[in-house]
C-alpha cells in the first residue's frame, strides 16, 4: 500500500507541479504579505510603520526601541481598545452582522427559491431589474436616504442600517441562490407537492434540510459586506452606535486635527480577526456550497 | 444546540435588544447625577458636530446638563448629515457646531435661528467677538479659532545663518541653501493634496497677493486675474521643492515628514502644533528644533496668504423655543470660562473664551489674527468656488496646462455648479 | 409555481429592494431634472471674531416664497445631464469643431471633468476585469492540483485581499508603495531609478490603481472557480485522457466550457463592481490622476458643495453605463433561459 503511494506522489511530481507550487507560493506571498506587514507594524510606533526615512525601520523597530527600549510595543492596542473603547464598536458591529445575514438569508432563500421554481417570463425580469437595482451607486442612496429617515426619526440608529444594508445586499444574494436552488433537483419539491404539501411546506420540509452549503456560502458574503462596509454605516450611525469601519476611520483624523494612526492600525488587525476564525470555520462549507450552488451561474 | 434552543435565544437576545434601546435615553438621565448644579435645562439638547478634542471636551460639558436627554453625535462626516438632520420637522438637532465653512449650508438653506434674545438672557459671559453676526443678527457664538502659519526647524535655519522667512520669496531662497547645504532634498512641505487641500493654499496665496475670488456683489466668478496667475506661479516654484508626491500628501502626509526631518518648513494647521512633535518615536533634535512664527506674506503684500478659521456653534430654526433655550443654556455651559483652566484643555484649541492667554503653541494663530489676516470668505458660493478649484488645479500643478487655461477651467466649472444652484 | 404563491414568496425581499432601491432611484431621476430656486442676493454686514464686513448673502424670505410654490425646485430638464460637469455637449460640439485630429480632440476632452473620470473608469473597468478573471482561473487550477492537505490553508491566505476593508488597505499600502516605503524601493531597484515614484506620475498611478483592483478581486474570481472545478464530470475528463488529449486540450475542452455560466456571474458582478471604482481612488490620494463616476458623486455630495441635482444626473448617468455595458451579457442570458423554458 505505502509502495503504492509513493509510486503515485514520484509519478504526479513532474515538470509542471514544480511551476504550480512556485505559482501558489507567489500568489500566497502577494495576497498575504501587506497583511502581515501590518500585522508586524502594529506593534511598532507611528514613526516606524510608516518608515519615511528607510523602510528598514518599519522592520527592525528602531524608533520604538528609543521610545520604549523594546522593539515592540502594544500601545496601539491598548490605546484603541480600551482608551478609544473600541470594544463599543466591536459590539455593534456583531450586532448589526449578525442581523443583516440572518434577515438577508432569510428573505433572501424565500425569493431566490420562488425565482428558480417558476417558468414565467417575469422571474427573468425580476432578476435583471435586481441586477439594475445594484448598478446605484450607494452613496447615492444613502444620501437620499439621509432626509426622510431625520423625518422619521429613525436616524441613526442599528435597525435602521440592518435593513438597509439587507436591501442594498439583496440583488447579490438572490442572484447566488437562484443559481443555487437551479441545482436542487426539482423533482425533489414536486414529489413532495403529489404527496400533498404545500408550496410552503415542500419548502419547510423537503428544500431547507439541503440547502446549507449555498445558504452558507450567500450567508459569509453579506457577512462581509455587513462588516466591510463604510458608505452607509459612516452616514447613517451616530457615533455612540458607529461600527467597527467608520471607526476606524474615526481614527484617521481630520484636514485640522491630528489622528492616531497607529490605533487604527492595531484596530484594523483586531477588526481581522475574528474574520480569520470565521474564515476557518466556514472554509470547507463555502466551497461545498459553491459546489452544489453557484456552478450553473 | 437544538434548532429550539437557537431559535428561543434569538428572541432573548432580541427582547433584551430591544427593551435596552427604547430605553436606553431614560436610563441615561436616571443614571445621571447632577456634576455640579449649574446646568439645568428643561428640554432636549442634540448636538452634531465635527470629532477633534476641543469639540470632543464641548461635548462633554454639554452632557454634564441634567433635567432632560442630552446626546452629541461628533463625527468628521458631520457636514454631511447637518443639513438633512436639521431639516426634518423638529429637527434631530438643536445645534450644530460649525466652522465658518461647514456653516455656509445651514445659512443657504435656512435652517439656523437668530440668537439675539438668547444672548441678551444668558450670553453675559461671552465677548462681543465671539458673536457671529450676519445682517446685524447673532447666527453663531465662536469659541475657537485657527489659521495656517508657518512651522519650520530652527535648527536647520540656525546651522545655516537663516532668518525665519516672512514672505513666501524668503521662503524660496532659504529652501534653495537648505538643499544646496545637503540638509534636506525637499526641504518644503505643505497640504497640497488635490482637492480641498490644494484648493485652501491656492486660496491663501490668492488672497495674499490682493486676489478677490468674486466680482464686487455677484457670484461672477474672478480668480482669472493677475493674482490668479501670480499665485499659481508661486506655488508651482514651492513645489519645487516639495516631494515630488505633494500631489497626494495632505495635513497627515505633510506632518509625517516633517516628524521624520524631511520638511524643513511648511504652511499648516495651527491646529496641529500641539500634538505636532508629541508623538511616539519624534527624535529629540526634531522635537526641540521645531518652533513656529505667523502667516507669510507674498509678492510684497501686507496681507498674510493665509485665512481664519472660527469654530462655534449654531441652534437650530425647527424647533420650539424651549428647546432653543435649553440648548443655548447648555453650549454656554460648555464653554464657560472656567474649562481652560484645565491645562489640556487650554492646550485643545486657541480659545477665544473670556480670560484665555495664548499658550505657547497658540502663537502662530495669534499672530496670525494680529497680521490682520482675513477670514475664509463666508460667502454663499465659497463651497462651490473651493471644490471647482480643487478640481482643476491638479492639472497646472503637473504642467499638463497653463495658468491662464486653468483659472479659465475654474472659472467654467464653477459656472456649471452656480447655474445649478441658482447663483448664475 | 403558481403566481399567488411566487408572489408571497418573493414579497419580503422585493419590499426590501422597492422601498431602499426602487424609490431612491425615482427621486433621483426626479432630482436630476429638477434644480434649486434662484437664489436671490442682497447685501449685508456680517461680523465675526476677526471684524465686520459687506457681505453678499441670501434673501430667505424671497427664496422660501418660491419653494412653497415649487417644493421641488425648478424644472429644468435635461439641461444638467448637458451642462460642463456632465456629458458638456456645448463644449464638446466645440471641441470637435476646433480640433483637426482624433487624438488631439480626445486629449481636449480628457480636460472635461466628466470624460475625465469616464476614461479611468473604462480602462479600469476593462483592464480588471480580464485580468483577473485569467488569474483567478489560473489560481484555481494550480491550487485544485495541490496536495489536499494543503489546500484549506492556501485557500484561507487566498481569501485575505477580499476581506480586509478597503479604505484602510489602501491606505496601509499608500504608505507600502511611497518611494521610500517597502514595495516603493522594492520597485525603485527592479528599475534601477532611485528618483521613481509611483504617486507622482499618472500613468504610473493609473497601473497601481488596477493593479490594487485586481489584487483585490482575485479572491473573489479565485473561491468561484476553485468550487466549479469541483463539479468538473470525472467520466469526462477520464474519457479525454484515454483519446491521449493533454492537460491544455482537457482545459480548453471540457473545463471552460463546463465553467461557462460561473465566468459569466463573476464577470458581471465585476464588471458592475469595477464599473463604480472608488475606495482606492481615495484610499491612494489619487484624485490628481485618476477620478471615477463614483468619486464624482462623493464630490458633488461633499458637505460645502451639496450638489444634489448634479450628483443625481452622475448617478443615473453610472447606472446607464453600467446597463451599456451588461447588455451582450444579459441578452446571452436571456437567450438561455428561452431555451431552457
Amino acid at each position: 500500500m505505502e509502495g503504492f503511494l509513493y509510486k503515485k506522489m514520484i509519478k504526479n511530481f513532474k515538470i509542471d507541479s514544480i511551476f504550480i507550487y512556485l505559482l501558489i507560493f507567489l500568489w500566497l506571498t502577494i495576497a498575504s504579505f501587506p497583511f502581515m506587514w501590518t500585522f508586524w507594524g502594529s506593534f511598532k510606533v507611528e514613526l516606524d510603520f510608516f518608515s519615511i526615512t528607510n523602510w528598514y525601520n518599519a522592520v527592525v523597530g528602531k524608533n520604538t526601541f528609543e521610545t520604549y527600549e523594546t522593539n515592540f510595543t502594544g500601545t496601539g492596542y491598548i490605546g484603541a481598545w480600551v482608551q478609544e473603547e473600541f470594544w463599543r464598536s466591536f459590539l455593534n458591529s456583531a450586532i448589526v452582522c449578525f442581523f443583516v445575514v440572518i434577515t438577508s438569508l432569510t428573505i433572501g432563500t424565500l425569493g431566490a427559491y420562488a425565482l428558480s421554481r417558476s417558468n414565467y417570463k417575469y422571474t427573468f425580469w425580476l432578476l435583471i431589474v435586481a441586477l439594475i437595482f445594484r448598478a446605484m451607486p450607494p452613496i447615492t442612496l444613502v444620501a437620499g436616504y439621509l432626509p426622510a429617515f431625520f423625518e422619521w426619526n429613525i436616524w441613526g440608529i442599528l435597525p435602521t442600517t440592518i435593513i438597509v444594508l439587507v436591501a442594498i445586499n439583496q440583488p447579490f444574494t438572490l442572484w447566488m441562490l437562484y443559481s443555487f436552488f437551479l441545482k436542487i433537483p426539482k423533482e425533489l419539491d414536486e414529489s413532495a407537492k403529489v404527496d400533498g404539501c404545500t408550496q410552503f411546506q415542500a419548502f419547510r420540509y423537503v428544500i431547507i434540510p439541503v440547502m446549507w452549503p449555498g445558504v452558507i456560502t450567500a450567508g459569509l458574503f453579506s457577512f462581509l459586506l455587513a462588516y466591510n462596509d463604510f458608505a452607509v454605516t459612516s452616514l447613517l450611525l451616530s457615533d455612540e452606535n458607529r461600527t467597527m469601519i467608520p471607526k476606524i476611520a474615526a481614527f484617521l483624523g481630520t484636514t485640522y486635527t491630528e489622528g492616531n494612526i497607529m490605533f487604527a492600525v492595531a484596530a484594523v488587525i483586531s477588526a481581522t480577526i475574528p474574520l480569520f476564525l470565521l474564515v476557518m470555520f466556514f472554509q470547507k462549507k463555502i466551497v461545498s456550497g459553491l459546489v452544489q450552488g453557484a456552478v450553473k451561474g | 444546540m437544538s434548532n429550539k434552543s437557537i431559535f428561543f435565544l434569538i428572541i432573548l437576545i432580541l427582547a433584551v435588544g430591544g427593551i435596552y434601546f427604547f430605553s436606553k435615553d431614560q436610563i441615561n438621565v436616571a443614571l445621571k447625577s447632577d456634576v455640579n448644579g449649574k446646568c439645568n435645562i428643561e428640554a432636549r439638547v442634540s448636538i452634531v458636530g465635527n470629532e477633534f478634542p476641543a469639540i470632543q471636551t464641548i461635548g462633554k460639558g454639554v452632557k454634564n446638563c441634567v433635567g432632560s436627554v442630552v446626546k452629541t453625535n461628533l463625527t468628521a462626516d458631520h457636514q454631511k448629515i447637518h443639513v438633512a438632520g436639521m431639516s426634518s420637522e423638529p429637527a434631530e438637532y438643536t445645534s450644530a457646531i460649525v466652522a465658518n465653512t461647514s456653516i455656509i449650508p445651514l445659512l443657504n438653506n435656512d435652517l439656523i435661528r437668530p440668537l439675539d434674545d438668547l444672548v441678551k438672557s444668558y450670553g453675559n459671559k461671552l465677548k462681543t467677538n465671539q458673536l457671529i453676526t450676519i445682517n446685524g443678527k447673532v447666527m453663531a457664538v465662536a469659541f475657537m479659532a485657527n489659521a495656517q502659519h508657518l512651522i519650520y526647524r530652527k535648527d536647520i535655519l540656525e546651522k545655516l545663518n537663516l532668518s525665519v522667512p516672512k514672505t513666501y520669496e524668503e521662503m524660496l531662497l532659504a529652501a534653495k541653501k537648505i538643499r544646496e547645504a545637503g540638509l534636506s532634498n525637499y526641504p518644503i512641505g505643505g497640504a497640497y493634496k488635490a482637492g480641498w487641500n490644494l484648493a485652501q493654499e491656492f486660496n491663501n496665496m490668492f488672497i495674499g497677493y490682493g486676489g478677490k475670488h468674486f466680482k464686487e456683489n455677484t457670484a461672477d466668478p474672478n480668480v482669472n486675474s493677475d493674482a490668479g496667475i501670480n499665485a499659481l506661479n508661486m506655488m508651482k516654484s514651492l513645489s519645487e521643492f516639495m516631494n515630488p508626491d505633494f500631489l497626494t500628501h495632505d495635513s497627515n502626509a505633510t506632518t509625517a515628514e516633517f516628524r521624520a526631518g524631511n520638511v524643513i518648513m511648511m504652511n499648516m494647521w495651527g491646529s496641529r502644533v500641539a500634538t505636532l512633535t508629541n508623538a511616539e518615536g519624534v527624535n529629540d533634535e526634531i522635537k526641540n528644533g521645531t518652533d513656529i512664527s505667523g502667516p507669510l506674506t507674498v509678492g510684497g503684500g501686507k496681507i498674510p496668504a493665509s485665512t481664519l478659521f472660527w469654530d462655534g456653534w449654531t441652534i437650530a430654526k425647527n424647533i420650539n423655543d424651549k428647546e432653543a433655550e435649553a440648548t443655548f443654556k447648555a453650549m454656554i455651559h460648555a464653554i464657560d470660562p472656567l474649562i481652560i483652566k484645565d491645562e489640556n484643555v487650554k492646550n485643545e484649541a486657541v480659545w477665544l473664551i473670556d480670560g484665555y492667554t495664548p499658550t505657547n503653541t497658540a502663537r502662530g494663530v495669534f499672530s496670525a489674527v494680529e497680521m490682520k489676516t482675513k477670514p475664509y470668505p463666508m460667502l454663499p458660493y465659497i463651497g462651490l468656488m473651493h471644490s471647482a478649484i480643487g478640481a482643476e488645479l491638479a492639472d497646472f500643478m503637473q504642467n499638463k496646462e497653463d495658468a491662464k487655461k486653468t483659472l479659465s477651467d475654474i472659472e467654467d466649472a464653477f459656472r456649471a455648479a452656480a447655474k445649478e444652484k441658482g447663483f448664475l | 409555481m403558481k403566481h399567488k404563491t411566487f408572489f408571497w414568496f418573493i414579497l419580503p425581499t422585493f419590499l426590501a429592494m422597492f422601498v431602499f432601491i426602487f424609490l431612491p432611484i425615482i427621486s433621483t431621476v426626479l432630482q436630476s431634472i429638477h434644480t434649486p430656486h434662484d437664489k436671490i442676493l442682497m447685501t449685508t454686514e456680517n461680523c465675526d471674531p476677526f471684524g465686520c464686513k459687506q457681505v453678499t448673502s441670501l434673501d430667505h424670505d424671497a427664496i422660501n416664497n418660491l419653494k412653497r410654490n415649487e417644493p421641488l425646485g425648478k424644472f429644468v430638464g435635461l439641461e444638467i445631464y448637458f451642462d460642463r460637469g456632465h456629458l458638456a455637449i456645448k463644449n464638446v460640439n466645440k471641441l470637435w469643431q476646433n480640433n483637426d485630429s482624433v487624438s488631439q480632440f480626445l486629449s481636449s476632452l480628457y480636460d472635461l471633468p466628466f470624460y475625465k473620470a469616464l476614461f479611468f473608469t473604462l480602462t479600469f473597468t476593462f483592464t480588471v476585469t480580464p485580468i483577473m478573471l485569467i488569474l483567478g482561473f489560473l489560481i484555481a487550477l494550480a491550487v485544485n492540483n495541490i496536495n489536499q492537505k494543503l489546500r484549506g490553508m492556501v485557500i484561507f491566505f487566498s481569501l485575505l485581499p477580499m476581506i480586509v476593508t478597503p479604505l484602510i488597505g489602501s491606505i496601509i499600502l499608500f504608505w507600502m508603495i511611497d518611494s521610500r516605503g517597502i514595495i516603493g524601493t522594492f520597485i525603485q531597484w527592479i528599475f534601477n531609478d532611485p528618483f521613481l515614484s509611483l504617486k507622482a506620475s499618472t500613468l504610473l498611478t493609473w497601473i497601481m490603481l488596477i493593479v490594487y483592483g485586481v489584487w483585490h478581486a482575485i479572491p473573489f474570481s479565485f473561491i468561484v472557480f476553485y468550487a466549479g472545478l469541483q463539479t468538473v464530470p470525472k467520466d469526462q475528463i477520464e474519457s479525454a485522457r484515454i483519446d491521449g488529449a493533454s492537460k491544455f486540450q482537457e482545459i480548453i475542452y471540457i473545463t471552460l466550457p463546463h465553467l461557462i455560466p460561473l465566468i459569466t456571474f463573476v464577470t458581471l458582478i465585476q464588471l458592475m463592481d469595477n464599473f463604480r471604482v472608488f475606495e482606492p481612488i481615495v484610499g491612494f490620494n489619487a484624485e490628481a490622476h485618476a477620478t471615477s463616476l463614483s468619486w464624482i458623486i462623493f464630490n458633488d455630495l461633499g458637505g460645502e458643495t451639496r450638489q444634489l441635482s448634479s450628483a443625481a444626473s452622475s448617478s443615473i448617468l453610472t447606472i446607464l453605463g453600467v446597463s451599456i455595458l451588461l447588455l451582450p451579457i444579459l441578452i446571452r442570458t436571456w437567450k438561455d433561459f428561452y431555451i431552457k423554458k
